[in-house]
């Protein structure tokens, strides 16, 4: 009997065998098709900023390392990530040395060497290539290439977080062979390289058509055996999220949607379609509501209106009434959260009081308690008790005697339209009169030193917005409150302090942080100055946008993906039977 | 009728120049960067760096001699080169080599083309890849819409006031009236969305190869004409209807009927050949906007054509794009007025030019 049942067992082994080996291999699965509803213009990185050309050019081309779906660095050429522990990275942080993997070709079947990481520096860093991954290669005063699968990047300075080159889906690796020869100002005339790069991805480019379409096969020397399980894709570009979405949950002919920015319950029909599903990832990107520290009344003079003039860590040039925390404070309680949330993005958003709400080390829980409520009563008291209370009877409070009217503008767009309505109306219960604005965002955004109407000049008392940070280390973002990185005449109204926020604390603390190597304790100082800027009125978050994508009911393996391209686990995607 | 067509001609030459250079300074004063649409992480000093990567450094004069050289001089090597040494008709020729690829060679003595500033490669090789879908889409559509239009006007106008005249001006002022972002998106829904029968998003790289592939081609290509068609079909038909009506009273109608010609020879012969002239100049005018494609029918199926591109780029700040564009659309329109004239002229023998 257990003869018989082992050599039955056996033949059935036997039996599956092959089976198992078929569904194992390279493209079994035929073609996976996709629709990004912001067209892909080209496929190199370097020569634009473009969220969905990265995306695209990451399934072709990667980087040494990358973040996964937590926000975790994996590696993803090489063998390990460097740390201070394991001798990858140099005790003074001035120097990270990456092991590549063995064996590693590229589509054409050459070998993969620290020379091409080598360029890759190069080509990104030439002075006239106008390169806009440019800060992933701040501070690198070197890369050497001691053998075929070293690479050395030497700092300038300690760098605590050492993984900016090289790292995510914004500094792959390019063929040294194929871009030799479009280094500067030659980068735009390699149109062919630009148009189909050759990669060590799970897929490479037949045809790209900008702005349209791109068809790739598997790339058959790709690393891993029986990966992609797809043979072909095909990339389609164009049209609006609606439709993208219709075509993944309601018709079905595609595969997977990007990016789906649409109002909830419009997703919610097209669930109903029962092709496919929406499915929502959370990064640092958060919309919120920036205090003007400087007096933007349009009487001043160009160089005082708006202007941050610092005198020793103080603000000459104040808001009148904005610097006063019971007036922000009362506008932050004012404010229900969770119906925003709800009308604005249902489960692509969350309610956050944060500016660094993601990833979840760094996210304070200071605020917690009285976020998500809703406050009318106490904050018109915490108004009334500060002093500031309606002096002529016309049901706007004032502050020494200046009316607590404010100009709010946003850029034009359905959800913060309807943001600006309501807020409106819950301040104008606590005696606040706002008066709207909104503006186109090409122009609102578009940084024209010209305009009066950029982000930027803030030429209003209030604004929102939405913003965030690439990676996982919020070093750079924590430094847009520093006193000197504040948009002036000066700088032709450059820089990120947008609210002009001027702390002498604060400063001292980012300078700590940038001084940090140890993660608990760089994540402690962050939230201490993500608590600092919110408590002293930099600004009023509003709510922790996620990124809505969509995907059929067919289509397996997909990890949404916000610390890196969507497409990062391209090469496990395969079809559900 | 040629001293007409010379003159013409030469005269259509400082109209052009003058509508380049408006276009320019209008994208030129309009505010806008092309690097406005990039993520908010991309510092300043970075963006300022991309800016003069495309060229932004230089004065506006000189951008656009650098346009005009480019488009003149540049752009058609490039073509004669193609036409001699790829294309099937002037194949025969002798293989020129007029353009000097700037990849790899001298920068200071190559030709440099017009690069797009989104996808940084030459805007000519990206229209011509453009043009097939347009041509197909908006062409066939523009023939569709001929073909029905002209019947439906003849026999509105021969029975005015009958009810299929009522029914016509009907739909016709429905064709007018319904912008194609709702009709394109109600015959989605209907079509593709319940009832399954035609694809939503329109498949720029199929080829059409056998009989299979051809039905594909025509499955996807129904819903955006069937949605210009019907736009087209009520311009065309309403001018055919008033033409005829204007002939139909005429004294040589009465004459030709007294002559004894039977109705079909008065009305299909007599009247339709002379309600033509006006026709014939509308549908002359109106190709020009087949090259331009349809901006919004295009965006609402994805046929990502001539127009998706001009929107596309107009969006993205894409100047040398929308200013190339633009002005071969100028250049079309020129062109089909003065053809539109000379027609006028072969079809009613009392216009002359000379």
């Amino acid at each position: 009997m257990t003869v018989r049942r082992t050599l039955f067992g056996a033949a059935a082994l036997l039996a599956l065998a092959p089976m198992a080996f078929a569904a194992g291999e390279r493209g079994r699965d035929g073609e996976v098709r996709i629709i990004y509803w912001q067209a892909p213009s080209i496929l190199n990185p370097f020569l634009s900023g473009g969220t969905k050309d990265v995306e695209a050019a990451s399934m072709i081309i990667e980087p040494l390392a990358r973040y996964d779906e937590n926000g975790n660095l994996v590696p993803w050429l090489v063998e390990e990530i460097p740390t201070v522990a394991n001798g990858g990275v140099s005790a003074d942080l001035r120097q990270i040395t990456w092991k590549i993997k063995p064996g590693i070709v590229w589509s054409d079947g050459t070998p993969f060497t620290s020379a091409d990481v080598k360029f890759t520096w190069e080509y990104c860093s030439h002075p006239e290539g106008g390169c806009a991954q440019l800060t992933k290669f701040e501070g690198v005063t070197s890369v050497e290439t001691p053998d075929d699968l070293t690479v050395i990047v030497n700092f300038d300075k300690p760098m605590p977080n050492p993984y900016g080159p090289f790292v995510g889906g914004e500094s792959p690796i390019i063929q040294k062979a194929q871009f030799e020869n479009c280094v500067g100002a030659r980068a735009p005339e390699c149109t062919d390289a630009n148009f189909a790069p050759i990669g060590t991805g799970p897929f490479k480019v037949v045809e790209f058509r900008p702005n349209d379409v791109i068809r790739m096969v598997a790339n058959e020397n790709y690393r891993e055996e029986g990966k992609p399980a797809f043979a072909t894709v095909l990339f389609k570009g164009g049209g609006d999220a609606t439709a993208a979405g219709r075509a993944v949950m309601e018709t079905g002919e595609f595969d997977y949607a990007w990016n789906l920015q649409l109002a909830p319950d419009v997703i919610a029909e097209m669930e109903k379609g029962g092709k496919g599903k929406p499915i929502a990832g959370f990064g640092p990107l958060v919309e919120r509501i920036m205090l003007n520290n400087t007096n933007p009344d349009p009487s001043l003079p160009p160089e005082l209106r708006s202007v941050s003039i610092i005198e020793n860590y103080e603000q000459k040039n104040p808001h009148p009434f904005l610097r006063d925390p019971a007036v922000y404070k009362a506008m932050s309680m004012a404010i229900d959260r969770p119906l925003l949330v709800e009308i604005g993005y249902g489960q692509a958003g969350k309610v956050t009081c944060n500016w660094v709400p993601a990833p979840e080390i760094y996210n304070s829980h200071t605020f917690d308690a009285t976020c998500g409520v809703q406050d009318i009563a106490g904050a018109n008291k915490l108004l009334d008790d500060a002093g500031i209370v309606d002096t002529d009877g016309d049901g706007i409070r004032e502050k020494n005697g200046v009316p607590l009217k404010i100009l709010y503008q946003t850029s034009t767009n359905a959800v913060r339209q309807d943001f600006q309505a309501l807020i409106k109306q819950w301040w104008s219960e606590i005696g606040i009169e706002t008066e709207l604005r909104n503006i186109n965002a090409s122009v609102f955004f578009g940084g024209d030193p010209g305009s009066p109407d950029t982000f930027q000049k803030f030429y209003a008392d209030v604004q929102m917005y939405a913003n965030t940070f690439n990676g996982t280390d919020p070093q750079a973002y924590l430094a847009n409150g520093l006193c000197d990185k504040a948009p002036r005449p000066e700088t032709q109204w450059q820089g990120e302090n947008i609210s002009r926020f001027c702390m002498k604390e604060y400063d001292e603390l980012w300078k700590k942080l940038s001084e940090t190597a140890d993660i608990e304790e760089r994540a402690a100082i962050a939230r201490q100055l993500n608590d600092m800027a919110v408590e002293n009125g930099m600004m009023i978050p509003l709510v922790h946008r996620g990124r809505l994508s969509a995907h059929s009911n067919t289509l397996g393996g997909v990890k949404l993906n916000v610390w890196d391209s969507e497409l990062w686990n391209v090469a496990d995607w395969y079809r559900i039977k | 009728m040629l001293n007409y067509t010379i003159r013409r001609l030469i005269l259509a030459v400082p109209t052009l120049l003058f509508i380049a250079l408006t276009i320019f300074l209008l994208l030129e004063l309009a505010p806008g960067d092309p690097v406005a649409h990039m993520p908010l992480t991309i510092p300043p000093e970075v963006r300022e760096l991309m800016r003069k990567a495309l060229g932004l450094g230089e004065p506006v004069h000189i951008r656009f001699w650098k346009w005009l050289v480019q488009f003149f001089w540049v752009e058609p090597q490039v073509f004669i080169d193609w036409l001699t040494t790829k294309s099937a008709i002037a194949g025969i020729l002798p293989d020129t080599q007029f353009y000097v690829s700037c990849a790899g060679g001298d920068l200071a003595t190559c030709d440099a083309r017009i690069l797009s500033w989104q996808f940084r490669s030459p805007v000519m090789d990206i229209v011509l890849q453009r043009l097939p879908q347009t041509l197909w889409v908006v062409g066939t559509a523009y023939l569709v819409a001929i073909v029905i239009a002209i019947p439906v006007g003849v026999y509105s106008a021969y029975r005015q006031y009958s009810w299929f005249d009522n029914a016509g001006t009907f739909i016709t002022m429905v064709g007018f009236s319904v912008p194609p972002f709702f009709s394109g998106v109600l015959v989605i829904v209907i079509f593709s969305v319940q009832l399954g029968w035609f694809p939503s998003i329109y498949d720029t790289t199929h080829r059409v190869t056998d009989w299979d592939s051809f039905v594909f081609q025509l499955r996807q290509m129904v819903m955006p004409v069937m949605v210009l068609a019907l736009q087209i079909t009520s311009q065309i038909s309403r001018f055919m209807r008033a033409s005829m009506l204007d002939n139909l009273n005429q004294d040589y109608v009465r004459t030709a009927r007294a002559k004894g010609m039977t109705e079909p020879t008065v009305v299909l012969v007599h009247v339709l050949r002379n309600s033509m002239i006006p026709v014939v100049t509308v549908i002359a005018l109106g190709i020009p906007s087949i090259f331009g494609g349809a901006i919004i029918t295009e965006q609402v199926f994805k046929v990502n054509g001539i127009g998706e591109m001009l929107i596309k780029a107009i969006e993205a700040n894409d100047i040398p794009t929308v200013q190339t564009l633009t002005f071969i659309f100028a250049v079309l329109i020129v062109v089909f007025n003065l053809i539109a004239d000379l027609l006028y002229g072969i079809l009613d023998p009392r216009i002359r030019y000379d």
